[in-house]
């Protein structure tokens, strides 16, 4: 069995390898060809590819891109590494806040949703409309808000934390309330009570669901917060430098697609640790 | 007197908007340490007695005492425990975690109920996988562990709801054996639905024969084979003759509906 493990995760390895090359492969040819052809193409509805935009202003090489991490990003600065680095500590610690607090209040909403269907019937739809409104259109007024309350620190991880709940509630509500009838009477055989029955049925019965909404809410509150970065004029975070090198851009294309790699490495790091903690946690299952 | 169920009905209103007689004025006391199997057509309402006599379903009628207290008394009382046709096992608490489950809600200490687990593990010979998560036992040693859990908090009652029915032949009879011994062992009383005449008659002090639409007790046959019982009891011949004397029960319990008088005749026990 350890055996069969070990050649799938040497199977996902290659395919990982594969991909990736595949990208490179992609973008640079795409730069190649359109150097060497130099031609837009018309298209059958009406467009026109223009390849010459594969240039280096507009896609820089990857080599470049990589190069441009240890350059410094402005004369006698510091490595854009470094920039980066910090800008996405920054960004990541207010994506941890956004996290927590998203991922407090769907839990808590799903607890209550689960014990008082006329709650969830009365309520559940707000919490579906909360999520059509657009957060970039909303965002800069939290912003003015935790700024009157003299909560400014606040304001991110709070647009982070309304992209974050829901998917804890919906996914933990299903959790919740799955649990099979005979489990129920089980517990109804001891006398147990809805507290018992909670925290010793239907939360752990629960949790590899909620863990699907965390590693999904890891990534969204690292989008939520360079989004609700960009608004509020905070320059220490990843949405700072996004706005910061797609203004100068012309002064160095491969900066912007640097911060790219980073607020996506962000991300990835974000939910990896979700993806370890849920390892480490839900255990009982039979290995796939 | 250890149960006394008095004049039990229960109606269900089905989706069509039709009542349904899952039970009719049903009787039946049970002496302390009997072995009782309820056993008939699907729908005579065999598991709904059951779960009525562990205050899982409130009765639209009548009443079941248990030593002299209302059952939902003695479900806080924690007198019961409830093997269901599923071992119901939880799948994130290994098999010790799993017999410990009743001990934790009824809140004995930690040690305690290490130690109790373990004792009912080793009485459903499962000792040497304590730390094996369900999904690592057969079907069999999951309901060996149901039953453990059953019977950690020691309660005096046992009420089993077809809990071999999904097992295979050879296994079930290896845990009819099973149960047999620890039933003797602890001297609890026992509640036994099945579809099985074999499994009835082998297990039991007395089978209720029940009859469906609406749900009755049809008859009630004694079960005087010799204890303890073991695989010679199978070949007894005795074994065969009280097989075809609850058989022939059950037929004529099917017949009842078409036949007042025979109804009659058979009579309700009580």
């Amino acid at each position: 069995m350890t055996q069969a493990r070990s050649s799938e995760k040497l199977q996902t390895a290659f395919i990982v390898v594969l991909l990736l090359l595949a990208v490179v492969g992609l973008w640079e040819g795409a730069k190649a060809f359109s150097r060497a052809v130099n031609y837009a193409l018309d298209l059958p509805w009406g467009g026109t590819l223009d390849l010459r935009n594969f240039n280096n202003q507009q896609l820089p090489h990857l080599g470049d891109i990589a190069r441009s991490f240890v350059e410094p990003a402005q004369r006698n600065g510091p490595p854009l590494g470094l920039i980066l680095l910090n800008a996405s500590l920054f960004t990541l610690s207010s994506a941890v806040i956004g996290f927590v607090l998203g991922g407090v209040l769907g839990f808590l909403l799903a607890i209550i949703f689960a014990h008082s269907r006329l709650l969830q019937r009365g309520l559940l739809p707000y919490v579906v409309a909360s999520q059509t409104i657009p957060i970039l259109a909303i965002a800069p007024m939290v912003v003015v808000w935790m700024r009157q309350i003299n909560l400014t620190g606040l304001a991110v991880p709070i647009i982070a934390a309304y992209l974050t709940f829901f998917p804890v509630t919906v996914y933990a509500l299903r959790g919740l309330t799955s649990v099979s009838p005979l489990q129920l009477e089980l517990m109804r055989s001891y006398a147990a009570t809805r507290w018992q029955i909670l925290f010793k049925l239907r939360i752990p019965n629960a949790l590899p669901q909620i863990f699907t909404a965390l590693k999904i809410s890891a990534t969204a509150s690292v989008v939520g917060t360079i989004i609700g970065e960009l608004p509020s004029g905070i320059q220490s975070g990843l949405g700072g430098a996004i706005l910061n090198f797609n203004q100068y851009y012309v002064q160095g294309p491969p900066r912007l697609w640097a911060t790219i790699v980073a607020a996506s490495l962000v991300g990835m790091l974000f939910f990896g640790v979700v993806a370890l903690a849920e390892r480490l946690i839900v255990r009982w299952n039979r290995p796939e | 007197m250890m149960i006394a169920i008095d004049n039990l009905t229960q109606k269900f209103s089905a989706p069509d908007g039709t009542t349904v007689h899952a039970l009719d004025r049903v009787s039946l006391h049970i002496q302390q340490g009997e072995f009782i199997s309820l056993i008939g057509p699907s729908g005579c309402g065999k598991s709904t007695l059951l779960r009525i006599i562990a205050d899982l379903i409130t009765p639209t009628e009548g009443q079941v005492l248990v030593n002299g207290k209302p059952a939902h008394q003695a479900r806080q009382d924690r007198e019961y425990g409830f093997v269901f046709q599923s071992a119901t096992l939880y799948d994130w608490r290994t098999v010790l975690k799993n017999v410990e489950l009743p001990l934790e809600i009824m809140g004995y200490g930690k040690a305690e109920r290490e130690a109790r687990a373990r004792d009912m593990l080793r009485l459903v010979e499962l000792g040497d996988f304590a730390n094996k998560y369900p999904w690592q036992l057969s079907g069999g040693m999951q309901q060996r562990v149901s039953i453990a859990r059953a019977l950690a908090f020691q309660p005096k009652i046992l009420l089993m709801d077809e809990p071999f029915g999904a097992l295979d032949e050879m296994t079930r009879e290896r845990m009819n054996n099973e149960l047999l011994r620890i039933w003797q062992q602890l001297g609890v009383t026992c509640i036994f639905v099945t579809h099985s005449i074999p499994e009835a008659v082998y297990l039991s002090t007395r089978v209720v024969v029940m009859s469906a639409r609406p749900g009755r007790i049809s008859a009630t046959i004694d079960i005087p084979l010799a204890q303890p019982r073991g695989p010679e009891t199978r070949d007894h011949d005795d074994f065969f003759h009280l097989q075809s004397q609850v058989r022939a029960a059950l037929r004529e319990g099917a017949g009842e509906k078409v036949d007042e008088r025979t109804a009659r005749r058979v009579g309700v026990d009580g």
